[in-house]
């Protein structure tokens, strides 16, 4: 174990866990709203540990939606994972059943952050990330689900806006040249455009091809 | 509550091996280098298009709103100081007040 690494990690996502926290603190709340108990509220956050899926899976329920339809934009939300792990695989040690383990790590943050900017991934520093992140994300669900009665309705505090917030931070850093900013700004574009005529999830999916085009044109 | 842990299973079993796949089925070749700097850009990609489903979107219509100006506000103060906390309180504080006008 590289612990330097992984308290590196650790320290350098604590902005991004108390972020988390408030963001999973307002999944407490919409999942209680969306009748999960608040049990079953925090085993969700604490073994799924993906924010835009568990909002997306319970805004379905909420909505009234089928299972499959909510597992099934669980999975959508998560297709993003899919470009991450085959970025990550090379850095990652171990036979099939570890490999799978250290990819079940990753959230969008560390990911981000324990890029090395050349295509490798300092595994270590992300697992920290991932770790205080994780604690963060359990228990700011406690938090909602035991303390949101006290704010009444989560919008009238503009709670919705925090997710995205959180990813606007994790863009701005990612951000650093002329050739970043237009694939970014050609992302944005594709999944704008998709909104209207594709499922939740496939519009960032499909972005992630912006980043052939910015290899192209350099 | 069966429904709820049906519910809870099924997206935890997604999610995991969504994030396993690539590592599993790649094992740990080493990618060709055209391919490892496509893959350094597809973090700017994915991340500028969640920004933009979670803040100009709802389900699958447009929507601009209070909150499209919160992290507007976000965006602007997490270039200028670097904050991810002041980013994300940022966010919601002009959301709310302007939900309150």
């Amino acid at each position: 174990m590289d612990k330097p690494a992984f308290r590196a990690g650790f320290r350098a996502a604590v902005p991004y866990a108390i972020a988390g926290f408030l963001v999973s603190a307002s999944f407490g709340v919409v999942a209680l709203d969306a009748g999960l108990s608040p049990l079953a509220a925090i085993l969700m956050s604490a073994i799924v540990f993906a924010g835009s899926a568990q909002f997306a899976a319970v805004s379905i329920l909420a909505a009234g939606g089928a299972v499959s339809a909510a597992i099934t934009a669980a999975a959508l939300m998560n297709a993003r994972f899919l470009p991450m792990g085959i970025a990550l695989a090379p850095s990652l040690p171990g036979g099939p059943i570890r490999r799978a383990l250290q990819g079940a790590t990753v959230v969008d943050s560390s990911w981000a952050m324990s890029s090395r900017g050349d295509g490798t991934f300092d595994r270590w520093y992300l697992f920290g990330a991932s770790a205080v992140q994780y604690l963060t994300w359990v228990t700011g669900t406690v938090a909602g689900v035991f303390g949101g009665d006290l704010l009444g309705d989560p919008k009238d505090f503009g709670v919705d806006a925090m997710f995205p917030a959180f990813f606007v931070a994790l863009l701005v850093s990612e951000i650093k040249d002329g050739r970043t900013f237009g694939v970014a700004a050609l992302g944005a574009a594709i999944a704008f455009a998709l909104v209207p005529f594709a499922p939740a999830g496939v519009p960032v999916l499909v972005a992630s091809l912006a980043a052939f085009v910015g290899l192209a044109r350099r | 509550m069966s429904t709820a842990v049906v519910v809870i299973a099924g997206c935890a079993i997604v999610t995991v091996a969504i994030k396993a796949a690539g590592p599993v089925a790649l094992g740990g070749r080493e990618l060709p280098d055209s391919v490892q700097r496509i893959l350094a850009l597809v973090a700017p990609a994915l991340l500028a298009a969640l920004v933009v489903v979670s803040a100009l979107a709802d389900e699958d219509e447009w929507a601009i709103g209070a909150d499209t100006a919160g992290v507007a506000a976000a965006a602007v103060l997490f270039w200028r100081t670097g904050s991810v906390v002041g980013c994300v309180v940022i966010a919601a504080v002009v959301t709310a007040l302007l939900r309150a006008m």
